[in-house]
């Protein structure tokens, strides 16, 4: 009988009050972009534009490189400035493709894809979406035409719609949800079609009434799709969480959701599928909560990709004087940024400041063995075990103990009393036995 | 038969057999091992470095045995203790040249940019795995010692500018601090390789120096300046082709506007680099 809920996780304060009632709104387009070739999971992009070129809204300024990569598209008319290292919102400087933005420019779009979906073959759909540089923008941003192209023998059963948005403060997906349901049953019909599936779920939190009853009553009736309400829990839009919610079945270690005959995809990607057919245009720009208590008026926007940090602070009344953190991504996995010319990329869900008062350094204290991490962990491992192995640097004895399915959630480090900031020491640990690995090879 | 004298019966036949099995698979499968092996062993310093390339100490003295390697290349023992070990073997000590670990970045707390503060746990590691830490340069050291605490010669210590300085008296090449270096700053170079360019970062122009003053911005003189071939620019960055390592000379550092690429004699940041060169 598939429950309510998945097992252990925690309860952070939610903190939406701040934007979920808060309607989109579009902002004036900035003065440039920032448009890095590696925004989404896989290899980076290539350009195939030059320095001088004049380009328009929608063109492709990067090819995929290979199956598991996206294309980049010029997200506003104007000129390329630059191709060369720029701040990226990982946190070091990746390539990007710069373009000054035409400021007489009326920003029309050409349309580049043919709208008629229906006239489409499976395979035409997915290179479409490919075209697109559609991705996922739940966070991972793994390009979606990977995911519309399972394997001969792992044809799935079941569509599954993410629309639980556990992350505190972030209503990107809230808003999209309530204000475009039409756009998201759109988006079920061509995926399904795209993956030869017969049945869609949507899972969203209770926390969202106005988006479970927007979906509900334009629930289309000629196919099998379903709105499924779950209980509020982080993580409880883990992919794996969702699926043992709604099925109760459990992803194997180390496996993806097509192992159990499940795709899963995020809303606001579901969205954007429906965009591109509708409007002939690839992924240029994207919707992003820019929230928090550090920041003076909190709002769910409409931005290019590729707008910088500072333009969209700026539209938000700018940060107050008790700003202390700004992270891209919600407070829990979210990536601390420290530059401000840092540019929004197709995988950032929004921006979070935080003030003094819900960011205070904590002090550490030794493990006192209470095991509250064990109650927490969705996937069950031993967070303590793991956070001792990880302080002396036993990384092989790490990958022993699962390591490697952890998600780096943060429920373990939200648990603890003693404050060890246990997700952070396990996202070291990868990356040091990453290094180990390739240096023993 | 008292109970007394059947259990020590039993027993007594039950090791008697095992003892007669033992003794059997012990004459069955001897294996000849030189006994030299273990003597040379103790002769060892048993750091268990690695850095002759072997795993451990005891595997470095079957390979002397073996005459596949020889003494010199053990960089932890002293002059005396290789030709003690030379002499028991009676090989010849071989020579290696001296290699050091150098650090590839010059950018302390006094010359480079930190855009946030980090307030996580303090380790390099760990900050490297939050945005880089908050400094600006992302290539660059990031000064929580995670070096100076794999070292197990001493041979590394932090300077007031959270900048590990190594000492090459004390350093034998073993590579640990390469390995704990999560922004892959250390190289393990020869001593004779002086002609040095500790800065890794690949931007160019005042991008560079905005954010570190001792950053190598790319202006290519040390390539104009050094015999053909040393030094190339690639990516951004001074290249140095230590191929070509005889013709390199302390000509190619006048001109440097940054202090990035030096020319070192013994530890490295003994001499610190002027932030205000007249450019020529």
């Amino acid at each position: 009988m598939p429950g309510l809920s998945f097992r252990h996780g925690v309860h952070p304060p939610e903190l939406k009050e701040l934007t979920e009632s808060v309607a989109i709104r579009r902002l004036p387009f900035p003065e440039e972009v920032i448009l890095p070739l590696s925004q989404h999971a896989g290899k980076p992009a290539v350009p195939i534009v030059k320095v001088g070129d004049k380009v328009e809204r929608g063109d492709k300024i990067a090819e995929a490189d290979g199956f598991v990569s996206s294309p980049v598209h010029a997200s506003a008319t104007g000129r390329v400035e630059d191709i060369d290292l720029w701040p990226h919102p990982s946190g070091n400087y990746q390539p990007a493709i710069r373009i000054a933005v035409d400021p007489h420019s009326a920003q029309e779009a050409r349309t580049r894809l043919i709208p008629e979906w229906e006239g489409l073959s499976r395979e035409e759909l997915v290179a479409s979406v490919k075209e697109a540089g559609v991705v996922g923008l739940g966070g991972a941003a793994f390009p979606t035409h990977v995911k519309l192209s399972p394997p001969a023998d792992k044809q799935p059963r079941i569509l599954i719609l993410n629309g639980s948005e556990c992350e505190p403060y972030l209503t990107t997906d809230h808003r999209t949800m309530a204000e475009f349901p039409e756009r998201v049953h759109l988006g079920v019909r061509i995926m399904m079609k795209c993956l030869g599936v017969e049945k869609a779920m949507i899972g969203v939190e209770r926390n969202k009434p106005d988006a479970i009853e927007a979906l509900r009553s334009t629930l289309p009736t000629d196919i099998d799709v379903s709105v499924h309400p779950v209980t509020v829990k982080y993580p409880q839009g883990a992919e794996k969480m969702l699926i043992d919610t709604l099925l109760g079945e459990e992803v194997p270690s180390g496996g993806l959701p097509m192992d159990v005959g499940v795709v899963v995809q995020n809303v606001a990607s579901v969205a954007t599928i429906a965009e591109v057919f509708e409007t002939g245009l690839p992924l240029i720009e994207r919707i992003v909560t820019v929230t928090g208590h550090g920041v003076v008026k909190p709002a769910n926007l409409i931005v290019p990709v590729g707008t910088k940090l500072q333009y969209l602070l700026d539209a938000c009344g700018g940060i107050k004087n008790s700003a202390t953190e700004i992270i891209f991504g919600g407070p829990m996995m979210g990536a601390p940024q420290s530059n401000f010319d840092v540019p929004i990329t197709k995988g950032t869900t929004g921006v979070v400041v935080l003030d003094e008062a819900h960011s205070k350094a904590q002090h550490s204290y030794p493990c006192i063995k209470c095991g509250h991490c064990l109650d927490s962990c969705p996937v069950f491992l031993n967070p303590q075990l793991l956070g001792s192995l990880a302080k002396a640097g036993r990384y092989e004895e790490m990958m022993d103990a699962h390591l490697m399915d952890c998600m780096l959630c943060g429920c373990c480090s939200f648990a603890c009393p003693s404050n060890i900031p246990l997700s952070q020491l396990f996202q070291q640990s990868k990356a040091a036995a990453r290094k180990q690995q390739q240096s023993a090879a | 038969m008292s109970a007394t004298l059947l259990s020590a019966l039993t027993l007594g036949g039950v090791g008697l057999v095992f003892g007669t099995l033992i003794a059997m698979a012990h004459r069955r499968f001897y294996v000849w091992e030189d006994p030299r092996i273990d003597t040379v062993t103790d002769l060892l310093p048993s750091a268990n470095c690695g850095a002759c390339g072997f795993p451990g100490c005891r595997a470095f003295a079957e390979n002397l045995v073996a005459g596949d390697t020889q003494p010199a290349v053990c960089t932890v023992m002293g002059e005396n203790e290789v030709s003690t070990v030379s002499d028991f073997l009676g090989v010849e000590a071989g020579a290696t040249s001296k290699r050091v670990a150098r650090l590839l970045c010059a950018g302390g707390t006094n010359v480079a940019v930190q855009q946030a503060d980090y307030l996580g746990i303090e380790t390099c590691g760990a900050a490297a795995a939050v945005a880089g830490g908050g400094k600006g340069c992302t290539w660059g050291c990031l000064g929580f010692a995670d070096c100076e605490v794999s070292c197990d010669f001493d041979a590394i210590y932090m300077d007031e500018h959270s900048l590990p300085h190594v000492v090459p008296d004390q350093c034998t090449a073993c590579g640990d601090c390469v390995e704990a270096c999560p922004k892959d700053l250390f190289v393990l170079m020869d001593l004779e390789e002086k002609l040095i360019v500790q800065c890794r970062s690949l931007l160019t122009g005042e991008e560079a120096t905005d954010l570190c003053e001792v950053a190598c911005n790319a202006c290519g003189r040390c390539a104009l300046d050094a015999s053909a071939g040393v030094v190339e620019m690639m990516n951004g960055l001074a290249v140095v082709n230590y191929e070509l390592n005889d013709s390199a000379g302390p000509e190619a550092i006048k001109r440097c506007p940054t202090g990035a690429i030096v020319w070192v004699e013994g530890p490295q940041f003994t001499v610190q680099p002027a932030a205000e060169r007249i450019l020529v």
